[in-house]
């Protein structure tokens, strides 16, 4: 990667933190949002300025999703903002997840290192994904949204979790053979179901505080696919994002007087609710 | 397309990223409440990061890889052009309304 990329890079990264910060003030909030825009121009310049790239498929992929995210952007109503929030964080969150397939499936024999980051954003970007989209589901209300609650779902979840774990194991220490890439692809499928299960029990009056929660994951998966990919400012703007995520979402956890805990095991004290007034 | 990272590049991307979450960490201090979903909504814009990984794997060689890699591109482009218009247009209404 050049010099003047990475140049640009460290530009980049500096109007994201100068943007992050004006945006948590009222006064400077919408100049804050420009700011940071002006940083990702910054950031997607200096990628096209690395040489060997095909251009036309990139300038397909970049048009294609230029539209659709503007059309959305313009046309959703005032109220359905936070649901339309969710779907373009399940939009990063499925990139990040491609991204890391993408470079697994170009190189197949990949160093451990890569191979873990490879998977971390395989699973952190899939439970964003379809997290996000249970939680588009739940405010639009094309899902219900009580919580939907299935018997021992929290351990459940806990085996499902240790099962994708043991799936990136096993894809990490191999990655190169046939059952490499068939424990990746049920670590892959493993994630995409966690991040349903793990939304649907709770309930929609608390998704706001779940989609900055998945908003964090999504600042994290993109930054291990900065580890993939050895690129800084993908590991700068997504730790970023992931750190300032939490701070947020335990902000809004307090501002709605809700704990973390209670919010992501909510589920469990709506079960308890209900089995004592019945 | 990436040589393989020596021990040396690796600490120093570790030391780069531990340093950025502090940093993101102290970035985020006393917001409004009005202000936490337009927040939520830039940050996630930000988020959108993967664009940068996106382009790569679009516009590298492989039939499949190059396949996912544009299919990645578009939801990244999704998530930071939609992103970054609907938190401008959630501020652009605060002020209207005069907070």
């Amino acid at each position: 990667m050049s010099v003047l990329t990475n140049l640009l890079y460290i530009a980049a990264s500096v109007f994201f933190i100068y943007g992050l910060k004006m945006l948590g003030r009222a006064d400077t909030a919408r100049r804050g949002n420009l700011v940071s825009a002006i940083g990702m121009l910054l950031a997607v310049v200096a990628t096209l300025l690395v040489g060997g790239l095909n251009l036309v498929w990139v300038a397909v992929g970049v048009l294609v999703g230029a539209a659709i995210g503007a059309v959305a952007a313009y046309r959703v109503k005032m109220t359905a903002m936070p649901e339309m929030v969710a779907l373009f964080n399940g939009s990063g969150g499925l990139a990040s997840l491609l991204v890391g397939w993408a470079e697994y499936h170009r190189a197949l024999l990949t160093p451990t290192f890569t191979a873990v980051a490879i998977f971390f954003a395989v699973l952190i970007g899939g439970v964003a994904f379809t997290g996000s989209l249970v939680a588009f589901g739940k405010l639009s209300e094309r899902l219900p949204g009580r919580p939907i609650l299935f018997p021992n779902q929290h351990l459940y979840n806990a085996a499902l979790g240790a099962l994708a774990l043991a799936f990136g194991a096993m894809f990490a220490l191999a990655p190169d053979t046939v059952g490499g890439y068939l424990a990746f692809a049920l670590a892959l499928l493993a994630a995409l179901v966690l991040g349903v299960t793990l939304v649907i029990p709770i309930g929609g009056a608390d998704m706001p505080i779940v989609i900055s929660l998945l908003n964090a994951y999504s600042g994290i998966a993109a930054s291990a696919a900065g580890f993939v990919l050895q690129n800084n400012v993908l590991i700068v703007a997504g730790s970023l994002v992931g750190a300032s995520g939490l701070i947020l979402t335990s902000i809004m956890c307090k501002a709605m007087n809700r704990s973390l805990t209670n919010v992501l095991f909510g589920g469990f004290g709506a079960a308890q609710g209900a089995s004592a007034a019945g | 397309m990436n040589p393989p990272p020596d021990t040396h590049t690796l600490l120093l991307l570790l030391f780069i990223f531990v340093l950025a979450l502090f940093l993101g960490r102290e970035l985020i201090t006393k917001v409004p409440s009005q202000l936490h979903t337009p927040l939520m909504s830039g940050s996630n814009a930000i988020s959108g990061i993967t664009i940068v990984g996106a382009i790569l794997a679009a516009g590298s060689e492989g039939a499949f890889s190059t396949a996912l890699g544009v299919v990645a591109l578009v939801a990244a482009t999704i998530n930071v052009v939609g992103g970054y218009l609907v938190t401008d247009r959630m501020l652009g209404m605060f002020k209207k309304g005069g907070r």
